[in-house]
């Protein structure tokens, strides 16, 4: 395998990696907050959806941007509603998200595009477009470092940058602000939480909220960056590897980019068998590559490669004591 | 004291929680521009308005009773099996498997076959995540969740490799003998010159799907396991006080509820499509769920539970064809129940509970003054 070769497939590994990060930092902010959410899927799906239609009619992806992220957010307080508020299943309010998505996208789709529940192909200025780096163009001649710019780092869309950027920041909110202290502790012992005086839902809801956020970039980079329109049931289980990704990076910022990529790794390796079978002499089924990150999470799980401790108050609603 | 009658906590909060559902329902019909009375009306008459209807609502339900059943009774043992889709494809492929390589000299033999394949491999997959859940503490859902995607992957390998037939272009198994077919609906209650149920999937599995109901209602509240698995999920410390290995527990109940969703495939794929294909379980696993919620998880409840939701699925394939509403309307009304009867089952309680509450204090000062009259 040459250098280009291994620099595309890197690229298309950071594409795919980048809704899977979003999504898994979602998670990240919800479940060390306590509440555990299994709905990252269908928000991402309905942002997708909503980003896409409205991206369309407007022709402004921005806007599309915004709508899907509120598509996202909407979801994110029925799951706050049912599992802060009225103190419910946390697992089976995810559940009935992803339902509601998966049979809402499509009924509103066909209802207002009339294509079998898709949008219209965006084009143009409703889409994320890749983005030159400066001097990307110049410095490509430049041996192994030229490339390296000019395929890997360059040419990515903008949520791709931000993606990455809130990596640190989501690091530098969870442990070294008051507020991401908080937020910890509340995933811990919400009953210590509660007796310095501090809201466990105030805190469990913004948890969910800046949740919601995520899933709508995630799901907005979907259907406008990395492909042109929303197609049904498009978030395809990414939601789902998200959260094994999370399990993988036993809920820790940094731990989440690596998780991610590795997974997004695998996903760029299940579209090009041929790669495969020319490196490695022989034939590796994709369906195993397919299954490798629930697998891995299945073995990480079962704790035979270093155990993975969730937040103590995981999905466990607060009751204040009378 | 419970501040409810029994009434009302077993039948009044599902009726409201699925009025609800149907008040948010109409909503969505109606804000795509239908009108949500004449759609009701083509679901009843497309589901319920002929043996044909009645042949495909008791089809989908017969799915939704194993898959129901399968989530109910792990929810007694307080677990949370949401791999009843992962369960189901892996009993398809021991249907398949039984009907395939055995050669069967009768469709009854077959039918006791298959069903012993099905539950085995149903309950194989299922005993790996109830396992790793009592020995090694990581989490039943997310383990499930993992094996569904698992063993969507594993049959997508096994239907474009080893179970293809060859020169099949399709990812699908060869259709099974002829001798395993099992009778439908058709075949058993039509008269030489009436036809009832043409051509609808209804078959025999329907009558083990009822059998089941009964053998789990008997299981959970007329033997000592049963016992033990409702008494673990009140109190998983009281029952081990008392003696009740949890390990036992989990693995038992989720190795029932396995077999359950696994048992689906006799239904599904041997009584329908009479071969093994990809995505033959449909979603019927995620239903389960639904199901279980609704029918609060007695097996009577969920028989219920279940041949609603088969009416919901013939008659949302109705509302497709006649209508421009998709069939993922369908896919909305199973959130929205669940949504209510599950996640905002309190929502619901609340209210009324306190209405009860307030009515007994009502009529307590009028039963205290009586002697003093």
């Amino acid at each position: 395998m040459d250098l280009l070769t291994l620099l595309q497939l890197l690229d298309s590994t950071v594409r795919l990696a980048t809704p899977l990060l979003l999504a898994c930092l979602a998670g990240l902010f919800s479940e060390r907050a306590g509440i555990f959410d299994i709905g990252l899927e269908g928000k991402m799906l309905a942002a997708a959806f909503l980003s896409a239609a409205i991206a369309y009619t407007t022709g402004n992806v921005w806007l599309g941007l915004l709508a899907g992220i509120g598509a996202s957010l909407l979801l994110s307080a029925i799951h706050g509603v049912a599992s802060i508020t009225f103190r419910g299943n946390q697992l089976i309010s995810g559940v009935a998200i992803n339902f509601l998505a998966a049979g809402l996208t499509v009924v509103i789709a066909q209802s207002w595009f009339g294509q079998g529940g898709r949008t219209p192909q965006l084009a143009g200025a409703a889409r994320f477009n890749p983005i030159t780096l400066p001097f990307a163009d110049s410095l490509r001649e430049v041996p192994v470092i030229g490339p390296i710019y000019y395929e890997l780092i360059s040419g990515h869309t903008i949520l791709v940058y931000v993606a990455l950027l809130i990596v640190p920041l989501s690091w530098w909110v969870l442990y070294s602000t008051r507020f991401g202290l908080r937020l910890r502790a509340v995933g811990e012992n919400p009953a210590a939480v509660d007796t310095a005086g501090v809201s466990v839902v105030g805190l469990r809801f913004a948890a969910v909220m800046i949740c919601g956020v995520l899933c709508g970039l995630a799901g907005a980079y979907l259907a406008t960056a990395l492909q042109a329109g929303f197609t049904k049931d498009m978030s395809a289980g990414r939601g789902y590897i998200a959260l094994a990704a999370l399990i993988f990076a036993k809920w820790k910022p940094w731990p989440c980019l690596w998780a991610t990529m590795l997974f997004g790794f695998l996903q760029a390796l299940a579209l090009r068998p041929d790669l495969i079978e020319r490196t490695l002499g022989f034939n590796v089924q994709t369906q195993l590559l397919d299954a490798l990150p629930y697998i891995l999470t299945v073995v990480i799980l079962a704790g035979f490669v270093g155990k993975a401790i969730p937040p103590r108050a995981g999905g466990e609603p607060y009751v204040k004591e009378r | 004291m419970d501040v409810m009658p029994k009434w009302a906590d077993v039948i009044l909060i599902p009726m409201i929680s699925l009025l609800l559902a149907a008040i948010l329902s109409a909503l969505v019909i109606l804000a795509i521009g239908e009108n949500p009375w004449s759609a009701l009306k083509i679901m009843v008459e497309g589901a319920l308005g002929s043996t044909y209807g009645w042949g495909y609502t008791l089809y989908y339900a017969t799915n939704f009773i194993f898959t129901g059943l399968a989530v109910a009774i792990a929810f007694h043992a307080k677990m949370f099996n949401i791999g009843g889709e992962g369960q189901a494809v892996l009993g398809g492929l021991g249907v398949a498997l039984v009907c395939l390589y055995i050669p069967w000299p009768h469709w009854s033999l077959a039918l006791i076959g298959a069903t012993a394949g099905a539950a085995l491999f149903g309950a194989a997959w299922a005993i790996i995540p109830a396992y790793l859940q009592a020995k090694r503490g990581s989490h039943i859902v997310i383990t499930t969740i993992m094996f569904n995607f698992i063993a969507a992957a594993l049959l997508n390998y096994l239907l474009v490799g080893a179970l293809k037939p060859a020169g099949s272009m399709e990812p699908a198994t060869g259709k099974f003998p002829p001798a395993t077919f099992l009778p439908s609906f058709q075949d058993m209650f039509s008269t030489a010159d009436n036809t009832l149920f043409r051509g609808a999937p209804a078959n025999v599995t329907f009558f083990v799907a009822v059998a089941a109901c009964l053998v789990i209602w008997a299981l959970i509240w007329r033997t000592r396991l049963g016992y033990e698995i409702r008494a673990f999920g009140h109190s998983e410390s009281a029952a081990k006080y008392a003696g009740i290995s949890p390990t036992k527990i989990i693995v038992i109940s989720m190795t029932i509820s396995g077999a359950l969703a696994g048992m689906m495939a006799i239904n599904n794929v041997m009584g329908e499509a009479e071969r093994l294909v990809l995505n033959a379980v449909e979603g019927a696993g995620f239903i389960g769920i639904a199901v279980a919620l609704m029918g609060r998880s007695h097996p009577f409840g969920v028989f219920l539970a279940a041949i609603l939701f088969g009416f919901l699925y013939q008659g949302g394939a109705e509302l497709a064809l006649s209508t421009s509403i998709p069939r993922e309307l369908i896919v909305v009304i199973q959130a929205l129940v669940i949504l209510f009867t599950g996640a905002l089952d309190n929502m619901v309680r609340m209210p009324l509970e306190r209405f009860f509450l307030a009515r007994r204090r009502a009529a307590k000062p009028k039963t205290k003054l009586t002697p003093a009259e």
